[in-house]
């Protein structure tokens, strides 16, 4: 063509502004969110929000929802939804539990089973999915109660009668991997810290803040090989191009089946993996535990970014909207308003963020 | 677009060997019989246009060549040596690669992710073994340079190029990952005028390169202005193989038709169909 010259800059390409080119970020809503959330307690909260024992205080249940999240992230930029998830975490936690109470195993033998354990039932979700076509919603939708009610009904079977099964801090005492999935970390250098007068420290001089609870250091982790993974390698492209479009993915050679059977196992792993700490952490399991996570996750994904339609979205937005979720429901509580308030923060905060990733979505597709 | 065009065409030697070859290629659907004896065959370095009106047969047959159907009779050569394309991974990896219509992209991703869909270069060893997006987009960038389309950047994202540049993109990957036959089906079916003239460009510049390009089209016009050869399929079967200058387009088109009824009507509509 005449009037195509490869060594000139097409003219009508005008060089975008910083902002449009940040607009282009999944991520983007959710640090917008963290940074407005970030204002409104700066001025309405107690100042003790943001003392370090505050923000433990809100990093810790924004850590275990996030660590949901980010599979949660991974599976819906894969195309598909699991609202199992929530009942996952109390299903895998009677499995956990009765590992070690009832079977007496040590943390090495019964963390890796309950991983596999989760994961075999994601493969059925994820099978049951890919063979039959139907929408993962609805499959996943029988899977909350398929594993609620077998929580239940174990829980009572391992109990002889009572839904919470105890005894599991006496069941793990002395196991070396303990402090690796419960308690806090870094116990030594805040300790240090409290000498040097650098935190806050009780009249004993003990540190108020003993360190930083392991939940908090497995959700970074988690939050950035999720981040590597799907953005610098082919796996994390072939995610990207499931969810996108399967038919073009597969004539293009992507095993779509096998990544989405792989995420809808590596969904329930991280519920699994929410389950052995938060066990842990308690000494116990009950039936109620992970109760409405699915939609806690979904919504922390949904706000960094994810489109209910896969094929878009980032591990790090999950990232951010989980602490959203976090400086919400704690949050509130540093200042005057009833912290029944939260729900309806959190449904305004999934509406506003659907909404502005719908007008995202058309910018970078160029619907107009 | 009149007959002469402004691209130049082909030099295809007469008595190059052609890459692939189809003869008397019969498809059988049940009791309905898609194609009933069509030979075809492609050399490096032309464009070679199968023209047809819809129902002709040229999607069941783009679809023999490429390895989606086996055919019921008939024999398929490749560099002169029988062949059966079993899949069309089969008949990707002999070099025969179809850009459908779909074009197999996904508009919420980049260009360069979409470039290397499922074949993604990879850097490292072991646990470091990665994507290596630098050298994905430093090779993207550069074919769609040579392709004449410059892109904002390589993550621009598919869903916003035009339908002729996407057409091209896709083309350009099946270049890249060594097409030595390249099926384009319908390419300028749903373009307009400018964007037609980039995708006859990039197919210009592909035959250049010494692929051989399966042009499919119902439209006489872009077949004529970059097609080297033109074979006509009516019913199922081949009418004939015109060599460029041999033939003009109201005789493609009567061929086309099947006949009488469309020449009675171009008097009407003054040859603008």
């Amino acid at each position: 063509m005449s009037d195509i010259n490869p060594s000139h800059l097409d003219e009508r390409i005008k060089a975008e502004s910083l902002v449009t080119r940040l607009m282009k970020r999944p991520e983007l809503g959710a640090i917008a969110g963290v940074v407005l959330l970030l204002i409104f307690f700066l001025i309405t909260a107690d100042p003790a929000m943001f003392s370090l024992s505050g923000v433990i205080n809100f990093m810790t249940p924004a850590s275990q929802l996030g660590i949901l999240a980010i599979g949660a992230a991974l599976l819906m930029i894969g195309g598909e939804f699991d609202l199992s998830i929530g009942s996952m975490i109390a299903f895998a936690g009677l499995f956990f539990g009765v590992c070690l109470v009832n079977w007496g195993l040590p943390l090495i033998a019964a963390i890796p089973m309950t991983l596999i354990f989760a994961a075999f039932f994601g493969a059925v979700n994820g099978t049951i999915v890919l063979r039959s076509g139907l929408p993962s919603f609805i499959v996943t939708l029988a899977g909350l109660f398929i594993f609620r009610g077998l929580a239940l009904v174990g829980l009572k079977v391992a109990t002889d009668g009572s839904t919470q099964l105890r005894g599991v801090r006496e069941a793990i005492e002395g196991d070396w991997l303990a402090p690796i999935f419960s308690g806090d970390a870094f116990q030594g250098l805040f300790l240090w810290l409290a000498e040097q007068g650098w935190v806050d420290t009780f009249k004993s001089g003990a540190p108020k803040v003993t360190g930083i609870p392991v939940e908090i250091i497995w959700f970074l982790i988690f939050a950035i090989a999720a981040t590597y993974f799907l953005l610098r390698t082919p796996a994390g492209n072939w995610i990207f191009a499931a969810g996108g479009d399967k038919v073009a993915a597969s004539n293009s050679g992507v095993p779509v089946k096998s990544v989405k059977t792989s995420l809808f196992m590596l969904t329930a792993c991280c519920a699994a993996f929410v389950a052995i700490i938060t066990v842990l952490d308690a000494g116990s399991t009950d039936a109620r535990r992970g109760f409405m996570k699915e939609f806690e996750a979904i919504i922390a994904a949904v706000i960094g970014g994810c489109l209910l339609t896969g094929g878009y979205g980032s591990a790090i937005g999950a990232f951010f909207g989980s602490i959203i979720f976090g400086m919400v429901v704690i949050g509130l509580t540093y200042t005057d308003f009833d912290q029944d308030w939260f729900q309806v923060f959190l449904g305004g905060m999934l509406l506003v963020a659907v909404l502005f990733n719908n007008a995202i979505r058309k910018r970078v597709t160029g619907e107009r | 677009m009149s007959t002469d065009s402004k691209f130049h065409h082909g030099q295809v030697t007469v008595d190059a060997q052609p890459i692939l070859e189809m003869h008397d290629i019969r498809k059988h659907f049940g009791n309905i019989i898609a194609l009933a004896g069509v030979s075809f065959d492609i050399k490096p370095g032309e464009c070679h246009c199968l023209l047809g009106d819809n129902g002709a047969g040229k999607s069941t047959f783009i679809k023999t060549m490429s390895g989606v159907h086996q055919p019921s009779a008939g024999k398929m050569l490749i560099n002169g040596q029988e062949r059966v394309l079993e899949s069309p991974r089969d008949a990707m990896e002999s070099g025969i690669a179809t850009v459908f219509q779909d074009l197999a992209m996904i508009p919420l991703m980049s260009v360069t992710r979409n470039f290397f869909m499922g074949r993604e270069p990879t850097i490292g060893r072991g646990l470091t073994k990665r994507f290596d997006v630098k050298t994905a987009n430093e090779i993207t960038m550069e074919q769609m340079r040579k392709m004449g389309i410059n892109l904002r950047g390589p993550d621009q994202a598919v869903g916003t190029l035009s339908g002729g540049e996407r057409q091209t993109v896709a083309i350009a990957r099946a270049v890249y990952f060594g097409a030595k036959v390249l099926i384009l089906d319908e390419p300028t079916s749903a373009l307009g005028v400018r964007q037609t003239s980039n995708v006859l460009a990039t197919i210009d510049r592909v035959r250049s390169e010494g692929v051989g390009v399966v042009f499919i089209s119902h439209n006489v016009r872009h077949a004529l202005a970059v097609g080297d050869r033109f074979t006509v399929l009516n019913r199922g079967k081949t009418l004939g193989t015109a060599t460029r200058g041999e033939i003009s387009p109201e005789e493609l088109q009567d061929l086309m038709a099947g006949g009488q009824e469309l020449a009675k009507m171009e008097g009407s509509l003054g040859g603008t169909v």
